[in-house]
């Protein structure tokens, strides 16, 4: 497509769908196969360490009375460096999935790794119903769904409260007025509509809209009727910042005395997360 | 799946339906937006489905902060309108669940005509589709009874087009490029008698705005949902998220 200045751009069709045929309308045997195998392969699975497992079996479901959910690289490491002490959290499962961009299904019964993407959850050991999820691998388009139903499912809804930490880039917030770079990180949040606790920072304006694993976990929790909020940063720094991170803050204080802030968050794992990016910047050094 | 957002479930008996296909230039979604907006439809329930993109945002069409997601229903009892408006688009290889999810939905809730708003894109018209107006009409074997009322109005039904254009001009098809999931959500309702009328806008991608007021006008003439005010002109409302629809603010420091 040329636009009014003359370049040319090449755009997607928002229809999606280009083509009329429908692949599935003449499918045979074979196909049907392969895509039974392959969406098999696809599946979203959650995973409970032994103990979790027992009772998740005996009750069918978990008893849990905040979830956190933190999704991308700012919004998990500021889970590491501020809430998830080690003596005082233990990992308890995790979810299993595979895509072309995160091929953990190789070993589909061994948790993530540290430093490793995935997701994995965690519970506190002085209070058991609090659990945090932190996910900082890819989930695609058509998993997400699956991942909201799999692990909200399998968790009790009586009493059951979600927030989410999320980042996404400055650019994609729009404005009326002009943003600097001075502007970020700020943070805005959204509700459903059971979510009855003040909030720190302002409502996501309109027309700003959120897309991937926060939209799907506040897309369940609408219309399931759990009371659960997004709190969204947007930032101009492109790797995990620590300024970026603090902006955070002030979302615990939603949470109550269920979570427990490290007002000195620990400056080896801050630094840990923040290094890693460092030795391919090495133009100026 | 149909989740009402109150505790009973609302009655759709005897009520028309409109529903966008997510096409060419949003065309259909664009003049759903209007429809609610301008008719304040009060939101009854969401239509919860893994066959769609999940997306959220802050309520569409008021400053009220409601969370709204990816389709959601809403309804005008006096009118015996239900529209539901789709957000976001259907995922690759789930547009037969979907049609199958929406047929079952037209049908138990006891629809009494639905209308899907579509587009095509405008660039692939063969000669006969170039002529007159760009809105074509299609209707199910069901609803065959309103086929004079459009013809009034002057509305043309789509034409079919060769299958081999050139070589063999006895074999005709539908063909609704970049029309999303319109002509199978169709070929459905013909195949489940369900009563469904297709009302759709040749058009190109860009600002189409345009075009989504042009398709809304020609609905209200077939169905009278609005008057027109003494000018002449329908007072449609365009919903507060249409803003900044090419993007933020600029630098004021560029001047």
């Amino acid at each position: 497509m040329a636009t009014f200045f003359g370049e040319v751009l090449s755009v997607y069709s928002r229809a999606v769908e280009e083509d009329e045929y429908d692949d599935l309308e003449d499918e045979n045997e074979e196909d049907a196969q392969i895509r039974r195998e392959i969406e098999e392969k696809r599946e979203v699975r959650v995973r409970w360490c032994p103990e979790v497992s027992k009772s998740v079996e005996s009750s069918e479901q978990l008893q849990c009375s905040d979830l956190l959910i933190a999704v991308g690289p700012n919004a998990a490491g500021f889970i590491s460096a501020y809430v998830l002490r080690p003596e005082d959290w233990t990992q308890v499962g995790w979810v299993s999935l595979w895509n072309e961009r995160s091929r953990g299904s190789s070993r589909p019964d061994t948790a993530p790794q540290p430093g490793e993407p995935g997701c994995v959850i965690y519970r506190q050991d002085s209070c058991p119903s609090v659990l945090v999820c932190q996910s900082t691998c890819y989930i695609a388009e058509d998993q997400l769904f699956q991942w909201a139903e799999k692990v909200l499912g399998s968790m009790q809804r009586r009493s059951l409260s979600v927030t989410v930490l999320s980042d996404a880039p400055l650019t994609e917030y729009k404005t009326p007025d002009y943003l600097s770079g001075g502007d970020a990180p700020f943070l805005r949040a959204l509700k459903t509509s059971t979510y009855a606790s003040t909030l720190p920072c302002p409502l996501l304006e309109q027309p700003n809209i959120i897309t991937g694993l926060p939209a799907a976990v506040l897309s369940h929790c609408q219309v399931q009727r759990i009371p659960a909020v997004l709190f969204q940063c947007f930032t101009d720094v492109i790797h995990p910042d620590s300024v970026t991170m603090e902006t955070y803050k002030p979302i615990l204080s939603c949470l109550g005395t269920s979570v427990k802030l490290e007002t000195c968050p620990s400056v080896e794992m801050l630094q840990k997360l923040t290094r890693i990016h460092d030795a391919q910047s090495n133009l100026y050094t | 799946m149909f989740v009402s957002a109150e505790d009973s479930t609302p009655s759709f008996k005897g009520f028309t339906l409109i529903l966008p296909a997510v096409s060419v230039g949003n065309v259909g979604q664009l003049a759903v937006d209007l429809i609610i907006s301008t008719l304040n439809m009060p939101k009854v329930g969401h239509f919860h489905t893994d066959c769609l993109i999940p997306m959220v945002g802050n309520g569409p069409y008021s400053s009220l902060e409601q969370l709204s997601t990816n389709a959601e229903v809403y309804s005008h009892s006096d009118l015996k309108l239900a529209a539901l408006q789709i957000r976001s688009p259907v995922l690759q290889n789930k547009g037969k669940l979907f049609r199958k999810l929406l047929v079952s939905w037209i049908k138990s809730s006891g629809f009494s005509r639905t209308v899907l708003l579509s587009s095509s894109h405008a660039y692939q018209r063969d000669d006969q589709q170039l002529k007159g107006p760009a809105l074509r009409y299609l209707l199910s074997p069901a609803l065959q009874d309103v086929g004079d009322t459009l013809r009034e109005l002057g509305w043309a039904e789509l034409e079919k087009v060769s299958v081999f254009p050139g070589i063999n001009d006895s074999d005709k098809r539908h063909y609704i490029p970049g029309g999303g999931v319109t002509k199978g959500l169709y070929a459905d309702c013909c195949a489940e008698s369900v009563p469904l009328a297709v009302v759709l806008l040749f058009c190109s991608e860009g600002d189409n705005v345009p075009d989504a007021f042009t398709l809304t006008n020609h609905l209200n003439y077939w169905l009278h949902l609005l008057e027109k005010s003494p000018q002449g002109a329908t007072p449609w409302k365009v919903p507060s998220s249409w803003r900044l629809l090419f993007g933020s603010g600029i630098p004021p420091l560029l001047f």
